[in-house]
């Protein structure tokens, strides 16, 4: 039992101290306490992720249903850094908005540590919880924003959406439940040992992959997308697009393999199809954006599919592709909206994009920042985004997807066009009101490192492909 | 020196980036900084590049310089020279301080402009010295950023449109490029030496029902072929040079014709020739007939542009026809005369961009109608103007007149009816070029605007100087040139008709 406690204990802290730090802020002074409580979470959630990151081997607690290993390493030491840096980055934008409540501090620790427990999932249960922990506190984040109609359309969708989606997922749990006989993933992977599995097992399948393709708003399930990123704060925004993303695509993976791994044939198909429509929605709706948040919706869909493009490999090079390119695109991320977060005009935030025209005058640096990060989205060498990409292409084709490949590669071009247009904007456009970009210097630092990593990162990336290659490897056995 | 290549390669980055971080502010001194730096840069790196010269043995066929280092992901920083990449290593540092040079009037954003035309000439030589799959493909896509750039900022009226096009178009060549290097690299490994010497699967497959000869290799060569012929261009991917000509500052459009254009052809020579002989084979009167149609056609076209840049710029794409035929006959001549077409194309169209800068500067238009009789009032640069026109067309004592004459040698020796269609080439562009030239500058001086317009400064007739040099020597004496990639290019083909069956090459029997 110990043993066990001690497993869990990075997740059990965190859990620990969002309760002390809710009845702290309960009994000071509320709101007041929020920058204090920011930074405080933010703290500890980076010295957790310096706890996890020296752990070392493969523990099982509670009978299996938790499940330690570097591959669940490698995603919480990412989701617990990109919360952080998110938090700290949008802590001045949500107290320029008005938006400084002491809840949102800690409902990201909550939805935190909901994150934590699904990429450590080992049985259905678990996975559940951990799934409902996230999403409930990132409902009630979307609608922080109480005044707005908007925010609270979008908290209110991502609800009602989120709540199908985990009906879906449960279903297909009890079916899975019901013809494995047990919830455990080490059971249900004893039910397919001739390399597949049966048909009652495999709508569980199709189900769980539909709950958890809502999670990772794959299409044909990412309608909510673009609206909850419209209508949720900037900053809340950021969050979404970053740590949950992560989470998802590693729990994905997590029940592919340590539940369905002796199945791969049966569900690489439908992951493959995820990932292409994906690929190709998310460039192709783009286009039309002049919202630039909503373009980032889009964006951040064309990027799940071409993740998903390194689970569709269905190897352990594919999942190591994957947890390379998640990583590089929560950096991306973390520094794009550091910028986005920040535009505003006399005071009041802008999202439309021909806002941004001559920036590049008037702001060179950040323009220029932006201008990296950009066409690191897009995919384009010598910047680190293309070795995301040149890693899951080389997993499909390794697995003799080559088809998927081209399909990506030519979405990746349609997907180009719009992030040129931004850049068209800031360099090209024509004078304009002038855009404000008051930056904290957290997320000036942000901004301005993430953009540094993306050129640098082409030397050696960091050493973030060795420790995706050790959580492959402990994934896929 | 064991990182020469290294140290040339990214000496101009280096210029960039002390430009980016520590010249301030805007006014006229930083301006002037920014220019002389961008000058001296270049300047040291042509200098640097002469070692490469004078260290070469061009009796070795293989990668000379290399040097080898593991980079990410089970990849090489491999970079290395041999006879056919040399010369344009050689070509991008000797032009480039022409570039800069040319660009002295600049007067916006003098420092992003000249930051980005540094860091254009590291991506251009790191595409010629890389020798891994990967490193190639970072340099020869990353080089469009800065292009992007230089036509969306500094271009013209239509520059939008223009650079959209160029990134897009060229983007989506290279994607497919890309497909087929993973799965090179899958079987074999990025490395050149390696993927020259492996023998990748040429039986005949089928897909969806279609009988492809040549197999894996014919559709590897497809997949660079995309690449390559809209970077070349080849006829009918060509529609976005004139564009991304047109609307690109006059340094941009040099840089374009001169350097740019020539990694379609390096890697036709590099790529597909050594590494897909059967594909190469298959495809190769295909590529012969399109050449020659790209010929025809561009210079049927560039007679009727109003537009100097844009008749510039379809001469340029059926120059390019007179290369990509050259390559594909497969022959000693061909390539040798491949190689120098494009290392001539290189100074010949690189001047005349220029030409058309030097009254542009003056008058701000590019509208043929809108000059006439200037050897009234600038006789030097008529002079230089008609220099380049004739060496444009080809005549004997250019270097035009060389590389055309032995790609049409070698296109003779593959394919008499191909050599016969492309020789019309030449009198059409003696049409076009000669057609330029005399309403431009013949006839008399009656527009009013241009009564006032002054002769070539000092600076622009030290500019044309170089390129009138490299013109005549290589014209006079080309064995400078085929002495350098002669054996390389033997080596080339000896290893490619190695590796075709006999029965099949019909360029055998012709060798």
């Amino acid at each position: 039992m110990s043993s066990d406690i001690q497993i869990v204990l990075p997740e059990i802290l965190l859990a620990c101290f969002a309760m002390v730090a809710l009845l702290f802020a309960v009994y000071t002074s509320k709101d007041k306490m929020t920058g204090l409580l920011t930074w405080a979470t933010a703290g500890v959630m980076a010295a957790l992720a310096l706890m996890i990151a020296g752990g070392e081997g493969s523990n099982v607690a509670f009978g299996g249903m938790f499940v330690d290993d570097a591959y669940a390493r490698f995603a919480k030491v990412a989701i617990l850094l990109a919360a952080a840096a998110v938090l700290v980055v949008g802590q001045d934008a949500m107290a320029r908005r008005g938006l400084a409540r002491f809840e949102y501090p800690i409902l990201i620790a909550l939805s935190t540590i909901g994150m934590m427990m699904m990429v450590s999932a080992g049985d259905l249960m678990a996975l559940y919880m951990g799934l409902e922990l996230q999403s409930l506190a990132l409902y009630v984040v979307a609608s922080l924003n109480r005044d707005s109609v908007k925010s609270t359309e979008a908290g209110m969708k991502y609800f009602v959406l989120g709540a199908l989606s985990s009906g879906l997922l449960l279903y297909g749990a009890s079916l899975t439940y019901g013809y494995a006989g047990t919830t455990l993933f080490s059971g249900i992977i004893e039910a397919a040992n001739d390399g597949h599995v049966g048909m009652g097992m495999l709508i569980g399948l199709t189900f769980v992959m539909s709950g958890l393709a809502f999670k990772v708003s794959a299409v044909p399930f990412h309608m909510w997308t673009p609206d909850v990123y419209e209508g949720a704060p900037t900053p809340v925004t950021a969050f979404f697009a970053t740590a949950p993303k992560l989470a998802a695509m590693a729990l994905f993976a997590r029940v592919m393999f340590d539940a369905f791994g002796n199945a791969v044939g049966d569900w690489q198909q439908i992951v493959a199809l995820l990932a292409l429509a994906s690929m190709f929605l998310g460039a192709i709706a783009a286009i039309g954006q002049s919202n630039i948040k909503r373009l980032m919706a889009y964006s951040s869909i064309a990027h799940m599919g071409f993740a998903l493009l390194g689970l569709a490999a269905g190897s352990e090079f594919g999942v190591q592709a994957m947890m390379i390119y998640m990583a590089i695109y929560l950096t991306m991320n973390v520094g794009t909206f550091a910028f986005i977060m920040s535009m505003e005009r006399d005071g009041k935030p802008v999202t439309d994009i021909a806002a941004l025209n001559q920036y590049g005058k008037a702001e060179p640096l950040k323009a220029l920042a932006m201008l990296v990060l950009l066409f690191s989205l897009a995919g384009v060498p010598p910047m680190v985004g293309f070795f995301g990409k040149y890693a899951v292409l080389n997993a499909a084709i390794q697995s003799g997807m080559t088809w998927l490949a081209v399909g990506g590669v030519i979405a990746s071009v349609i997907g180009a066009f719009y992030y040129l247009r931004v850049v068209y904007y800031m360099y090209f456009g024509d004078e304009g009101e002038a855009l404000e970009t008051p930056m904290s210097p957290a997320a000036w630092a942000a901004l301005m490192g993430s953009a540094a990593i993306m050129v640098l990162g082409v030397v050696n990336l960091f050493g973030v492909e060795g420790a995706a290659a050790a959580a492959a490897a402990a994934l896929v056995n | 020196m064991n990182n020469l290549l290294s140290i040339i390669t990214f000496l101009p980055l280096v210029a960039a980036v002390i430009l980016a971080l520590f010249l301030r502010g805007d006014d006229a001194a930083a301006q002037r900084n920014a220019k002389w730096l961008a000058l001296a840069a270049t300047t040291a790196t042509f200098l640097f590049s002469i070692l490469i010269l004078t260290g070469f043995d061009p009796a070795d066929t293989g990668y000379q310089f290399v040097e080898e280092a593991t980079w990410i992901m089970g990849l090489k920083y491999k970079m290395g020279v041999d006879g056919i990449s040399v010369l344009f290593v050689m070509l991008t540092t000797f032009m480039m301080p022409l570039t800069i040079a040319a660009s002295w009037g600049v007067k916006t954003r003098v420092k992003e402009y000249m930051i980005a035309f540094l860091l254009l000439e590291t991506l251009m030589l790191g595409v010629f010295m890389a020798l891994d799959l990967v490193l190639f493909y970072l340099f020869f896509e990353a080089g469009l950023i800065p292009m992007f750039l230089i036509i969306g900022i500094w271009g013209g009226k239509e520059r939008i449109y223009a650079a959209f096009k160029f990134f897009l178009y060229t983007f989506l060549g290279s994607v497919l490029m890309l497909v087929a290097m993973i799965y090179m690299a899958m079987q074999v490994g990025t490395d050149f030496v390696d993927l020259a010497g492996h023998k990748f699967d040429s039986e005949t497959i089928s897909i969806l029902g279609i009988q492809i000869v040549g197999g894996a290799q014919t559709l590897l060569f497809l997949a660079f072929f995309a690449s390559f012929a809209v970077k070349m261009p080849m006829w009918p991917v060509h529609t976005w040079l004139p564009d991304a000509h047109v609307q690109a500052p006059t340094a941009g459009s040099v840089v374009l014709a001169a350097i740019l254009l020539k990694m379609g052809g390096y890697g036709f020579l590099r790529f597909s020739l050594p590494m897909f002989p059967a594909g190469a084979d298959v495809m190769m009167n295909f590529v012969l007939w399109i050449s020659v149609i790209a010929i025809v056609y561009t210079s049927l076209v560039a007679l009727v542009q109003e537009d100097m840049k844009k008749l510039i710029a379809y001469s340029s794409v059926a120059h390019m026809g007179y290369v990509t035929a050259g390559i594909f006959s497969l022959n000693q001549q061909g390539v040798d005369g491949a190689i120098f077409q494009m290392l001539s194309h290189g100074f010949i169209s690189g001047a005349l961009f220029l030409c058309v800068g030097v009254i542009y500067d003056r008058m701000h238009t590019r509208e043929i109608d809108a000059y006439g009789g200037l050897a009234n009032r600038m006789p030097a640069y008529a002079l230089i103007f008609m220099f380049f026109t004739m060496a444009n067309v080809g005549l004997p004592g250019t270097s035009g007149f060389v590389g055309e004459f032995l790609t049409l040698v070698g296109m003779f020796k593959a394919n008499t009816w191909v050599a016969l269609v492309a020789t019309s080439g030449v009198i059409f562009s003696a049409a076009y070029a000669l057609y330029l030239y005399r309403r431009v500058v013949f006839g008399d001086l009656i527009k009013e605007s241009l009564k006032s317009i002054t002769d070539m400064s000092p600076r622009e007739r030290a500019i044309f100087a170089p390129l009138v040099f490299m013109t005549l020597l290589l014209g006079v004496y080309p064995s400078l040139i085929t002495d350098i990639i002669g054996p390389s290019v033997e080596a080339l083909l000896t290893n490619y008709h190695a590796a075709v069956p006999a029965d099949a090459g019909m360029a055998m029997a012709t060798h």
